[in-house]
């Protein structure tokens, strides 16, 4: 693997460039660029801020407590962590194995997160850059203008969206701050009328996801240049597969494949996470680089999310996201694929399968049993693993005697494609910007490799009038030279 | 089912200091309106963020009131009418106010309806920490305004009262 341009050799000789998207308060993702004299990308590095103080925030919580908590951490993936907490619970409860009625609904609620996100991801922030080019103009380059050129491409991806929602609202009990989920089970089941409007609508649901998958197949299959290319790099990659092999979101134990394809990890405990994976701290980073133990930092880095999950899997059981599976294993011809870009394929061939699966869950009566929750000898640990739609997601916690959290860990999706998201931002530069006078639409190009991976680059923190770009280029002596600002409604300012 | 002419839609995370104004204004105005018995007319929803969806949460409505809090806000609040506007970037998963209207008049193909903001304004926003003193204030007196407005519910007086604001 490669780390060039992570570090440069002279750095204090060389020109900074920031992009800086403050679009929430505390400025989540930020990259820097040094530049020599003749504009050359000499070294390039994503920073993310992560949950800061998130353990403090929760440690002294009375267990029960924590997975309402959590969700306020993020408000892209509120039920992510709601379910991955229930989850580490459920051991502390002494009920790893969940009824069948409190695990069908768990997976409802989660399988709606995924189809909700997935739709949100591709339709509002992927779809305008894949729509129309990464250099387009500024001011078209968003949801509104996607709506004005393609309004039926819009309507469905909020259609979808909701209807996702609507799986949470009804699982959860709430549009935000959800309780459905509880250490040892779930606290409301469905009633068969709330089953029945959800089945009236998830034909179309499932119909409207296949199309999804082949425009995103689509405009990946017609374009290879650039979409095999556009900065690709090799690596291993990990999620949890179902104990048959099949790609399963809430449940199994993590799988590792070596950038060849070859499994190198398999059926490991996710109770056991630490001892598969470490983080690295390095100086420059808010944000740890976990890695796979027995590899070291410099070969044990991977991806997660769709486009692991996908091609970790062996099969996908539901049969018209197979169906989609198989044919993007066939355009790797036997290889792994490891452009950023294919992220999007997977991620819709991950939403088609979501919409298939809670298709078939809302035909089980199970979900409006009231056998709800399990319990058992209570312990003092609990590890909650589950596939997040941008990637794994594990929460780990320690309870004392009195039931109060004493110790929280969290390895966030994001987290997991740290490494990953500088590689493919370092590719892009060093491939499209070294050399050039900087503009939007090259640097653009560093934003369309990062939220390729999608990452949280939200906390559920938004106040108003924070602008979503700064662009700021410092001399080599740190002093700003010009600053480039992008206001709420499109337009640039130089200062 | 026909929605309620009147939506308050607020977003904000209660666990990150001030940028709880939103949800915390959203419950009292909720208890107030319930005391009146005008909730009939009003409803009121919670959000951590605005996406797409909610431009069907607006549909058939007859007026709409955005309420937020503002990092760089003149205190106590500002409040002003809404246009459906472009949209910058896409960097964010969140949407403005503005831009959630243009997409609600794309995807529609009609405009949306009246819409207002009132943003309050908050000064501190870390995981964990609670409303700081000048917030707490700031929420108050948005409250009272709050009610001002829900007392003539149109168009026309909101506009007045944005005016005003504006001029002062």
């Amino acid at each position: 693997m490669s780390f060039e341009l992570e570090t440069a050799a002279v750095a204090s000789t060389l020109r900074r460039v920031a992009i800086d998207p403050v679009s929430r308060v505390e400025g989540h993702g930020k990259v820097t660029l040094l530049l020599d004299e003749n504009d050359e990308v000499m070294q390039v590095r994503l920073h993310i801020v992560e949950f800061r103080g998130f353990e403090k925030f929760i440690q002294g919580r009375p267990y029960w407590e924590v997975p309402v908590m959590v969700q306020r951490l993020c408000g892209i993936c509120p039920v992510s962590h709601h379910l991955a907490a229930s989850k580490a619970l459920d051991w502390v409860v002494g009920a790893p194995r969940l009824t069948p009625s409190a695990e069908k609904l768990r997976r409802l609620m989660h399988y709606g997160q995924i189809l909700q996100s997935h739709a949100l991801h591709f339709f509002h922030l992927s779809s305008p850059d894949l729509l129309f080019g990464f250099e387009s103009e500024v001011g078209k380059r968003n949801i509104v203008g996607v709506a004005a050129a393609y309004p039926e491409v819009a309507k469905q991806g909020i259609l979808l969206r909701k209807f996702g929602q609507e799986v949470i609202r009804l699982t959860a009990g709430k549009r935000i701050h959800g309780t459905g989920a509880i250490p040892g089970g779930v606290n409301r089941a469905l009633s068969r009328q709330e089953r029945d409007g959800l089945l009236a609508d998830i034909d179309q649901i499932v119909a409207w996801s296949r199309q999804a998958v082949h425009m995103a197949r689509d405009l990946h299959t017609t374009n290879p240049e650039l979409y095999d290319e556009f900065g690709t790099f090799r690596s291993n990659i990990l999620s949890i597969v179902g104990p048959d092999g099949a790609l399963d979101f809430y449940e199994g134990k993590l799988r590792a494949r070596d950038a060849d394809g070859k499994i190198i990890v398999d059926a490991f405990d996710v109770q056991n996470y630490r001892e598969l994976i470490q983080e690295e701290v390095k100086p420059w980073s808010y944000m740890k680089f976990p890695f796979l133990t027995a590899l070291g930092p410099e070969a044990g880095w991977y991806k997660v999310g769709p486009l692991a999950r996908v091609q970790n899997c062996d099969f996908i059981p539901s049969p018209l996201a197979e169906a989609g599976r198989r044919e993007f294993i066939d355009y790797g011809k036997g290889q792994l694929i490891h452009a950023p870009l294919a992220y999007h394929w997977a991620r819709m061939i991950e939403m088609l399968h979501a919409a298939e699966t809670i298709r078939k869950l809302l035909q089980d009566d199970d979900l409006s049993g009231s056998n709800l929750v399990a319990s058992g000898p209570h312990q003092r640990e609990g590890v909650g693993v589950i596939e997040a739609p941008r990637g794994t997601l594990i929460h780990h916690y320690h309870v004392d005697d009195d039931d109060l959290v004493t110790m929280c860990n969290l390895i966030v999706s994001t987290t997991h494609n740290n490494q990953p998201m500088n590689e493919a931002v370092r590719r892009v530069a060093k491939r499209y910007l070294s050399g050039r006078k900087l503009t939007e639409g090259l640097l653009n190009h560093v934003e369309v490799a990062i939220r390729a991976f999608d990452p949280c680059l939200s906390c559920a923190t938004h106040a108003l009038g924070k602008m979503p770009l700064v662009l700021t280029l410092l001399d080599a002596a740190g002093n700003e030279v010009s600053r480039l600002a992008r206001s709420g409604d499109g337009d640039y300012g130089l200062g | 089912m026909i929605p309620k002419p009147l939506l308050l839609l607020a977003v904000g995370n209660e666990s990150r200091g001030d940028d709880a104004l939103g949800p915390l204004l959203a419950r009292r105005v909720q208890t107030w309106l319930a005391s009146t018995g005008m909730d009939c007319q009003v409803e009121v929803i919670e959000e951590y963020q605005l996406q797409i969806e909610h431009t069907l949460d607006i549909k058939d409505r007859q007026l709409l009131l955005f309420v937020d809090a503002g990092q760089g806000t003149v205190p106590p609040f500002v409040f002003y009418e809404a246009r459906a506007g472009r949209l910058a970037g896409h960097s964010s998963h969140a949407l403005a106010p503005e831009a959630l209207l243009g997409v609600y008049a794309q995807v529609h193909q009609a405009s949306p309806p009246p819409a207002f903001i009132l943003c309050l304004a908050g000064t501190g926003f870390e995981l964990g920490e609670p409303l700081t003193a000048a917030a707490a204030l700031h929420l108050e007196q948005g409250f009272t305004f709050c009610r001002g407005l829900f007392d003539q519910p149109t168009p026309a007086f909101w506009s007045e009262q944005a005016a005003r604001m504006h001029n002062s």
